[in-house]
């Protein structure tokens, strides 16, 4: 039922009902206009984010249910029908289309020369302006194999760029180190981890001497997409990956035992030097982060 | 034999498109759709072309310019320059210009792009009022194109001020004190626009999203409807036989006219491409990085701009201070003319009509000579722009020529106000003479008289009809 006005005995009446929906939909037009009223206030008055959001909103949606009462109760809203026509051209359009295609085509394939040697010429062009793509950025190269450790022997450093000396870090203790010189080289972080006397470290094959009083050094880097494994439980020895919840066992050098990476995080190979600070004694056990095509060649 | 065609993988193809968009009437329309052949059409073409050449380029350079006004200090491969304090804008362009490879050649073909862009606008535009083409039904179209024409300025000005050299720093210090000049909101307009006084902390970040985002979208949408309006209404064709209003002789589009098209994008991109390798332009590791405290004389704008520039050299130094406000002498130049200049093109369809009284629709153009008094209209208008663009040289002509700055400015003054009328009275002779020697009718019989009378009476002449 309409509730738009009526003719009654030549005469225009609103219903009951009518009256009141153009009161709700006139308010709410009312409503938009003092909320931008008071959104420019507000702004004249310094700004405050939360104010400037509802009264955006009031104004937006004042206007915006003013207009749909407005439509829903006013507008003539009777069902019609409108026919689909068949999507498919008919046979005599297609017909017509494809003589004058061939029309015109039968000009190009007449020259067999001109159309091999045209085409040539534009997929010639085609590869050479792709050239310039190689201006964007330089060959991957070692970069992604190699870190600033592999100048080592290097002093590892906090943040602060504090070296370090064994018994700085307590038993269970660990902390983000990094290449002395190299604080900001994002694919340097590092993580130097004091494990347990009484956990059962169990160096990997050949890196039985990686370590520094039962300390030992991992990439901080994730090995499935690089976040910063970031959680250590000192009484499990794990290591966590907040993004992903890849699983790293610290005792058995970094395996990973849950989540989506599939390989160990590399290990940093540690010594100390004649002052008794922490150094590195070579680059990583392998490329730090995600894995990439050719990072075993 | 050939194999059945309709089993060839291109035929079932196009089946399989139509059957869901039933699209083979509508292309076999556009396949058919008549062209006229006449060298004058291609211009606006030109400028079609030249836009996308500037799309292509301009994304290429966005990769590595870096719009920013932090003060750095350069220590690249340009030698002269090493050492030298500027802003990573302009470190980035000689960045761009000298170790990004392909760098230089692509800002070169950027900027003759945007060069012949605007000329081909320009050419276009005077092809399109010579002809008569604006008349109705063509009006909204003719006004899209003054929009266009304003878009490409503006692009143009705003492009090349984003280098922070020496040269656009001086084109910007102008911008400011025009948009200063403006009565009333001159001030707050030039400080919302610039971040603050100038040279404004934020004129680059700003010049850079409006040049490389709203303005190119605003140009590709404006030429998708300029061309749309162009389909619907057909071409316009010269007078000749079997030529009439309500036809429209030329070339399908398929295949020669789409050969044609494509084969002159290709030849546009040609020659800028080769403009843009041989030709140096812009070169702004010689102007040095824009400061505030110096300019070099010979300081001009790009072609399209230089009679805005001229305009400002001619000017005299006349200001208004009345009731302790005053309108700077920059208004009158650098917004009254402006302002002029564009209200007049935007309302020619409109005035010419009503001045002829002419309002029927109008699909076979007019040759120059058959419409003295437009024609010189037209050509007297191109002589006091001209005038203006050489004002702009003013201070080049005087150090080749050996000649005294103030004499020529002088003689600017004069001949801006006397060469405009001789032009028109020898483009009107002209025009009678070509007329009667080819037997055309004159298709205006309105006189100079006449005019103020006609523009005066509303429709007079429509009604007289």
């Amino acid at each position: 039922m309409s509730d738009a006005p009526r003719q009654v005995a030549g005469e225009t009446v609103l219903t009951r009902r009518g009256v009141r929906v153009e009161l709700a939909s006139a308010a709410s037009f009312v409503v938009a206009m003092l909320a931008s009223i008071g959104l420019a206030v507000v702004y004249w008055q310094g700004g405050q984010p939360q104010a400037e959001g509802v009264l955006l909103a009031l104004a937006l949606g004042g206007i915006g249910v003013g207009i749909v009462l407005w439509a829903k109760h006013f507008m003539p809203n009777d069902e019609v029908v409108e026919e689909r026509e068949p999507l498919e051209s008919s046979e005599e359009d297609v017909a017509a289309f494809t003589a004058d295609f061939a029309a015109g085509q039968s000009s190009l394939r007449s020259r067999r020369v001109l159309v091999a040697t045209a085409g040539g010429a534009c997929a010639a062009l085609g590869v050479a302006v792709l050239f310039p793509i190689r201006s964007l950025g330089p060959r991957p190269g070692r970069g992604l194999k190699e870190t600033p450790y592999r100048t080592a022997p290097i002093r590892v450093v906090t943040n602060e760029g504090e070296p370090l000396r064994p018994e700085d870090l307590p038993v269970d203790g660990f902390v983000t180190v990094w290449p002395e010189g190299h604080t900001d080289a994002a694919d340097a972080s590092t993580l130097l981890i004091h494990v347990r006397d009484s956990q059962d470290f169990q160096p990997a094959p050949g890196r039985e001497d990686w370590t520094v009083d039962n300390i030992v050094a991992y990439s901080k880097l994730c090995t499935h997409v690089g976040c910063p494994v970031g959680l250590y439980q000192a009484e499990l020895g794990l290591l966590l990956c907040p993004c992903h919840q890849s699983t790293f066992d610290v005792l058995e050098h970094a395996r990973p035992i849950f989540g989506p990476a599939a390989r160990s995080l590399p290990q940093l190979p540690l010594d100390t030097d004649e002052q008794g600070y922490i150094i590195a004694t070579a680059d990583f056990s392998g490329p730090v982060g995600p894995g990439f095509w050719d990072r075993d060649r | 034999m050939a194999r059945d065609p309709t089993r060839l993988l291109t035929h079932r193809l196009a089946r399989w498109v139509d059957s869901r968009l039933g699209a083979a009437k509508l292309v076999r329309t556009a396949l058919n759709k008549v062209f006229p052949d006449h060298w004058s059409f291609m211009i606006g073409e030109l400028g079609l072309y030249c836009f996308i050449v500037l799309v292509l380029t301009g994304v290429y350079l966005t990769f590595f310019f870096d719009a920013s006004q932090q003060e750095v200090t350069y220590n690249g491969s340009y030698a002269p320059l090493r050492g030298v304090e500027m802003t990573a804008a302009y470190r980035s362009a000689l960045e761009l210009s000298f170790d990004v490879r392909a760098g230089l050649v692509m800002r070169q073909i950027h900027h003759w792009a945007a060069l012949l862009f605007l000329a081909s606008i320009a050419v276009h535009l005077a092809r399109v009022f010579f002809t008569g083409a604006f008349r109705r039904p063509r009006e909204i179209n003719w006004i899209v194109g003054c929009t266009l024409l304003i878009l490409a300025l503006l692009n143009g000005l705003f492009g090349y001020s984003l280098l922070d050299d020496q040269l656009s720093g001086t084109g910007l210090r102008i911008v400011y004190s025009i948009t200063l000049s403006i009565p009333v909101v001159g001030t707050w307009l030039a400080s919302l626009f610039f971040g603050g006084e100038f040279p404004g902390p934020d004129i680059i970040e700003r010049l850079y999203v409006i040049h490389i985002l709203l303005i190119p979208a605003a140009i590709a949408v404006l030429l998708a409807v300029h061309l749309a309006i162009l389909v619907r209404h057909k071409h316009t064709h010269f007078p000749g036989p079997g030529r009439r209003d309500d036809n429209v002789v030329g070339e399908r589009l398929w295949p020669t006219y789409a050969a044609k098209a494509l084969g002159l994008f290709f030849l546009t991109s040609a020659v800028v491409a080769f403009l843009g390798g041989v030709f140096q332009i812009n070169p702004i590791w010689i102007y040095g990085p824009f400061d505030p405290a110096e300019v070099s004389a010979a300081s001009q704008p790009d072609w399209y701009m230089g009679w805005l520039d001229g305009a400002l050299r001619i000017m005299p130094g006349w200001e208004i201070r009345a009731f302790g406000f005053e309108i700077p002498n920059p208004f009158f130049p650098g917004v009254l003319l402006a302002g002029i200049t564009f209200l007049l093109l935007y309302a020619w369809p409109f005035l010419e009509a009503r001045v002829t009284g002419d309002h029927a629709e109008h699909h076979v153009l007019d040759r120059p000579r058959q419409r003295p008094v437009r024609t010189a209209l037209g050509t007297a208008t191109i002589s006091f722009y001209t005038v203006l663009f050489l004002g702009g040289a003013a201070d080049v002509m005087a150090a080749t020529f050996g000649l005294s700055v103030n004499a020529i400015l002088w003689t600017f003054r004069i001949l801006v106000l006397v060469l405009p009328p001789i032009v028109a009275w020898i483009t009107y002779q002209l025009c009678k003479e070509l007329a009667a020697r080819d037997g055309v009718p004159i298709a205006s019989r309105v006189t100079w008289r006449e005019i103020p009378g006609r523009l005066r009476r509303r429709h007079a002449a429509a009604e007289a009809d």
